[in-house]
């Protein structure tokens, strides 16, 4: 871990018309850690990660990632975002291309990687995530937790430092959770920074090095899986705790 | 043991039921359907019958098979024909690569040509305009269809070089139509002989061809962030789409021309081909607005996280999922502009159905015969309507089996 945050927020402000999504987050990332952001639906959790890569534009405070701050320069944009992979709730498959499809036209395009390289590399990241043999389907033909390992893999393909997760197993099937939340539990231990919204507490306890508790656009409480779950300070999060863990 | 039957039955889908059962449950469903089916089919049969009869010893077919040539052509004049006759087998052996390459409905396509210019070739009858050079055009034309199967089956030509052959025999078929100044063996032929099923194509494919990328550029346009462009899109597609065709080619054929110093006149045809052209891009527009509207912002989202700038998004992402979309919408569009060069009429170009009027025109003995050409002009326009949806069919289910959405 060096001493320098790879992501680096302070004072992050972000408005939704009147609503106030966003008030004040300072936060840091280090290389190599790996964050768990949970709260309550409307927390301003998902809008905090879609800011470290411009998906929303934050309207105060400072967000810097690898050395670049965001600003309005689209060429600041588009660089965070070569650094920055994202594995969307949704899946977020490109229905018209096949999963070798998928994987393999931002590397192409916009990495400018020769095609056989790409798909190499495709492949590879296939293998990883446990799905090669399905190279060759359409989206539409996988099951939910195939997606969302393939998009796991295609923003892998960019060979991202950072790796942002929005909730990647809201919309599973229970029996899909598991290898999802695996292929995470890989790229975790691997060495990669990612920043994972999430109520998987199971995967915050094996792989997180910090956790962050959001409520109404604030950070209410951080500290390490062990602290958050065995000694949580707030009330507001021994509360929300005890609502997720109950079942 | 009976368990065991069950379960063996059930192991396999229903069977489709007999013809027997079929004609049960569709036509004597029931009391009133049993009375319909009795009294409709004697009435279907009378009626065929009728038509059948009309058809082949009623009608007189004088003043349609005695002018095949004008009807293909037009005025084009008589000693230049092998010019169209060049393009035509050109397309032909297109048609045969194309074929041989993709097969599907190519095929069918290419055998129905095929099997129509056949017939013709060795139609047994007497015809001034179906002499001995025709028939060996035909029947090499039908040779170049199959030399043109065996290089798309058997050779590994590039799929780009087939389609950019689609793209450049036509532009050279039009050059040569057109012919050259200069030129003693292959002289000028102003337009205003061109005519017929050739001037119809004319119109209807370069309309397609020039309208729908123009009709893209209007959707995009009618949605950018830049109030010039967006405006200027937005009163252009309302304002063609607020006006019949008819006054569009009116504008396009007279008032163009008075603006325009005589010397830089365009062309009749061109000026024409810009009406349709600018009509049917702006429903075009509107179609593929649509289609982009149905895309998820999520798909963008998800090219905006991978780093893809605006162009590659568009590209690859939005607009071809947007297209699918729409893809019904826009061959019923292409299918209209088709049917719709017949308006062309008015400002005095012989189109197909020109044609067929002129000659009803021409002779106080073929006014009596109009209802034969109208019917015929109908089951040509309607062949080549059914044709475009038909592949409009097969690509939409291509497309749905590739993807499964």
């Amino acid at each position: 871990m060096s001493d320098k945050p790879i992501i680096h927020c302070t004072g992050v402000h972000k408005w939704f018309g009147d609503f106030h999504a966003l008030r004040g987050i300072d936060l840091d990332v280090y290389e190599g850690e790996v964050i768990v952001i949970f709260g309550p639906s409307g927390s301003g959790k998902s809008t905090f990660i879609r800011t470290i890569n411009r998906l929303e534009e934050h309207q105060q405070g400072e967000i810097i990632v690898d050395g670049i701050e965001l600003s309005h320069d689209v060429r600041n944009i588009e660089l965070i975002r070569m650094e920055t992979g994202m594995v969307f709730q949704q899946f977020n498959l490109f229905p018209h291309l096949s999963v070798m499809q998928n994987i393999t036209l931002a590397p192409i395009w916009v990495r400018n990687l020769p095609k056989e390289e790409a798909e190499e590399k495709a492949i590879e990241l296939l293998e990883l995530v446990g799905i090669p043999e399905q190279a060759h389907k359409f989206p539409g033909n996988l099951s939910g937790g195939q997606q969302q390992r393939v998009a796991i893999a295609r923003a892998l393909a960019m060979e991202p430092k950072i790796m942002l997760f929005d909730e990647p197993t809201s919309a599973l099937d229970p029996e899909m959770i598991k290898e999802v939340l695996d292929a995470m539990i890989d790229l975790a231990k691997s060495g990669m920074t990612m920043i994972v919204v999430t109520h998987e507490m199971g995967f915050a306890r094996e792989v997180a090095d910090r956790m962050y508790f959001f409520d109404e656009g604030v950070i209410v409480e951080t500290g390490t899986p062990d602290e958050i779950y065995k000694n949580p300070q707030e009330d507001r999060t021994k509360l929300f705790l005890s609502q997720i863990l109950q079942h | 043991m009976a368990i065991k039957e069950i379960e063996q039955d059930l192991l396999r889908p229903p069977q489709p039921p007999g013809p027997m059962r079929w004609i049960r449950e569709n036509l004597f469903s029931g009391f009133i359907n049993s009375i319909l089916t009795v009294l409709l089919f004697p009435a279907i049969i009378y009626l065929l019958y009728q038509i059948s009869k009309w058809v082949l010893f009623g009608a007189n077919w004088q003043a349609v098979s005695q002018f095949p040539m004008l009807f293909a052509v037009g005025q084009y004049p008589r000693d230049q024909i092998w010019r169209v006759g060049f393009i035509f087998s050109g397309l032909m052996f297109m048609l045969g690569i194309s074929w041989g390459r993709w097969g599907g409905l190519l095929k069918s396509i290419a055998l129905a040509a095929g099997s129509f210019l056949l017939l013709i070739a060795v139609l047994p009858v007497q015809h001034p305009q179906l002499d001995m050079t025709m028939r060996i055009y035909l029947g090499s034309t039908i040779l170049l269809i199959l030399v043109g199967y065996l290089i798309g089956n058997n050779t590994r030509l590039k799929n780009a070089i087939i389609i950019a052959g689609w793209f450049v025999i036509p532009i050279i078929g039009i050059v040569l139509l057109a012919g050259f100044e200069a030129s003693e063996r292959i002289p000028p032929v102003q337009t205003t002989l061109w005519g017929g099923l050739l001037v119809t194509f004319l119109l209807a494919a370069g309309g397609i061809i020039l309208s729908f990328p123009l009709g893209v550029a209007l959707a995009f346009g009618r949605r950018s962030d830049l109030p010039v462009v967006s405006g200027f899109s937005t009163v252009f597609i309302e304002v063609i789409r607020g006006v019949p065709l008819v006054t569009i080619l009116f504008m396009f054929s007279i008032i163009l021309a008075l603006f325009l110093p005589v010397e830089s006149r365009i062309d009749r045809l061109v000026r024409a081909l810009m009406a349709v052209t600018v009509f049917s891009a702006a429903y075009s527009a509107e179609n593929v607005r649509g289609g982009l509207q149905s895309v998820p912002l999520g798909q963008i989202e998800a090219a905006k996280a991978l780093g893809m700038g605006k162009l590659h998004t568009t590209v690859f992402i939005v607009l071809p999922q947007a297209l699918r979309a729409v893809l019904p919408a826009i061959v019923g569009q292409f299918i209209s502009l088709f049917k719709d060069t017949t308006l062309v009429v008015i400002i005095g170009i012989n189109d197909f159905l020109g044609i067929g009027r002129s000659i009803i025109n021409s002779d106080p003995e073929f006014v009596q015969m109009r209802t034969e050409v109208y019917i015929f002009m109908a089951v040509v326009y309607w062949i080549f309507s059914y044709l475009m949806s038909l592949a409009s069919r097969r690509i939409e289910s291509a497309m749905g089996i590739e993807s499964n959405l």
